[in-house]
């Protein structure tokens, strides 16, 4: 081999080589900047909310004296409004992906109801809470409600379970499917037996996702009427006396913690900017931790899965 | 059209399938076939890839249930009585008497003890005795139990690829099938574990009947008492295995052997 064409190899993958360098500074760039950006907002607003962060601020209600205003209504409100929607969306929405996936014939209606399915992720929130407004509040009459709220929020975790649910089954090769069967296992067999139990880490993260989307989300239940200021608890579920479980909390109105933050950001007071970026804290902590029980509930089921 | 000649009959026919045809879709994959697995002897599939083994050996569990667009006709008769391609019967009652072993080790995600109980635990068994006796036996019949006994809480993918192929074989046996079925169960596996796979297969042969796909013919020749020839989908030869690998009478079968084509 000449020294002219060594030369030529050379400086092909030498130039070749920089282009693979450069897009991973570029990817590198992307990647500090979300970084940046995102912790960048949470220490602003934990430096700004930081003289509120504390018991009496959990267990106080809304008042119009912001240094003694709580949001105790306002995060009891969203624990039993998401209790409701992952109540109503997980169930259904598993239901769904399975016999889509597993039940449904392929064919241009399933492809419809697929691609519908998808589209409706992105339908915007408030376009469910007029839905809602009209299904829930005034046709089947219930009201303000906690149970209102909940089911709307469900109505747009719905379809993100839905895709997952179905991706998924995708995932778990035929294999599996096919030594179930050869077992003599019925349908309902080999899905509640492998299908399920193996693809319930990558549900519950869909599940999570939605649940993140939905615990910020103000429009819709704004739209169906959620009020900004509410001094009492919802009766409790557990009662002291006989039947000890109660579902009047379903029925009670309700606030949630982002709309309780708007109502306080919208105020002319400056104390209470430092009440809202408290409030934020308090709901990014709720969304933290539930992807980090996400994340741990995915590595506990997942460990030993593969295939 | 060649037809298919049985020089010896069986004594004792365990399974037979008469006429039968399969189509994926408008492919006519299997033509006209009539083959009689005879009881607890081992029948080898063998061809050229595309020649429609694995689709003839899927027939006897009703596999192609599973996909749309698959029709059978003809008969796959069972101990004389039912006819396994019946529109009614049920395919899970078909599986329930017929096991089945893939090409590559499919065990599930569970442990070892579960993968062998599941066929039990979905038959209703719930004794644990019970279940933990046949557990044991069929795991000895699959020659696996010395190596698992200390461990059979652990999960099945821990175990080496001969290992987890005995395994499926173990999960096939503890529902005491009539007929297991093969599909090159040594196809993904190393010399040795199939060297451990066949020799289990000759024992097994005692209790059960066996039908293979295999695209050795050396384990072919080495495993099975009876042979039987596919080319694009018809059954070309079917006979004691020592004829067809010494004195076939069909030239197509006689090439193959011989190494001319497929």
């Amino acid at each position: 081999m000449t020294s002219s064409s060594l030369n030529a190899i050379h400086q092909s993958v030498s130039r070749r080589q920089f282009i693979s360098q450069s897009f991973a500074i570029v990817g590198l760039l992307g990647i500090l900047i979300a970084i940046i950006t995102l912790i960048a907002l949470i220490l602003q607003m934990v430096l700004q909310g930081a003289p509120k962060l504390n018991w009496q601020f959990l267990t106080s209600f809304a008042d119009p004296d912001p240094a003694i205003a709580g949001i105790l209504a306002a995060w009891v409100g969203t624990c039993l409004v998401m209790l409701v929607t992952v109540t109503a969306a997980v169930p259904i929405g598993i239901a769904a992906g399975v016999y889509l996936e597993e039940y449904a014939k392929k064919n241009w209606l399933s492809d419809l109801i697929e691609i519908n399915v998808t589209n409706l992720a992105g339908v915007p929130s408030i376009v469910y809470g007029l839905l809602a407004l009209g299904l829930f509040k005034y046709y089947f009459n219930l009201g303000e409600s906690i149970l209102t709220a909940g089911l709307t929020l469900a109505l747009l975790v719905l379809p993100v379970v839905i895709v997952t649910t179905r991706e998924a089954l995708r995932a778990i090769p035929n294999a599996l499917r096919e030594a179930a069967y050869a077992m003599g296992a019925s349908k309902w067999q080999m899905i509640a037996h492998h299908l399920l139990p193996y693809s319930m880490g990558s549900i519950l993260t869909g599940v999570i996702i939605g649940l993140s989307r939905a615990i910020g989300e103000t429009a819709p239940l704004v739209t169906i009427g959620a009020l900004t200021f509410i001094a009492f608890l919802p009766e409790s579920p557990i009662q002291p006396s006989f039947p000890f479980i109660s579902f009047e909390w379903l029925k009670a109105p309700f606030t949630v913690l982002p709309i309780q933050m708007f109502n306080w950001v919208s105020r002319p007071e400056i104390e209470f900017q430092t009440n809202a970026a408290a409030a934020g804290v308090i709901l990014i902590a709720m969304t933290l931790s539930m992807n980090g029980l996400a994340i741990y509930l995915r590595y506990r089921i997942r460990k030993g899965l593969k295939w | 059209m060649l037809e298919t000649i049985l020089q010896t009959t069986p004594l004792h026919p365990k399974v037979e399938a008469a006429n039968l045809n399969f189509y994926y879709g408008n492919t006519h994959a299997l033509k006209n076939i009539n083959l009689i697995l005879p009881d607890k002897q081992i029948t080898a599939l063998i061809g050229p890839s595309g020649c429609g083994k694995t689709t003839l050996l899927r027939c006897f569990n009703r596999m192609h249930d599973l996909y749309s667009g698959n029709r059978y006709e003809g008969e796959i008769i069972l101990d004389g009585s039912v006819n396994i391609l019946s529109r009614r019967l049920d395919p899970i009652e078909v599986r329930m008497r017929v096991g089945m072993v893939f090409q590559r080790p499919n065990p599930f995600p569970k442990s070892i003890f579960e993968n062998v109980a599941y066929g039990l635990r979905v038959r209703g068994e719930k004794n644990r005795t019970t279940i933990a006796d046949k557990v044991e036996k069929a795991l000895r019949d699959a020659a696996l139990w010395d190596e698992v006994k200390d461990r059979l809480q652990d999960m099945a993918f821990n175990l080496s690829g001969g290992q987890q192929q005995r395994l499926c074989i173990a999960r096939a046996l503890a529902t005491d099938p009539e007929l297991i079925l093969f599909d090159e169960p040594t196809s993904a596996l190393d010399p040795i574990a199939t060297a451990n796979v066949e020799d289990l297969m000759t024992q097994l042969k005692q209790q059960v009947t066996i039908l293979i796909v295999t695209h050795s013919m050396q384990q072919a020749a080495r495993l099975s008492d009876y042979t039987a020839f596919m080319y694009l989908g018809e059954l070309v030869e079917h006979d004691r295995t020592e004829v067809i690998f010494n004195d076939p009478l069909n030239k197509q079968t006689r090439d193959y052997i011989s190494g001319r084509f497929g």
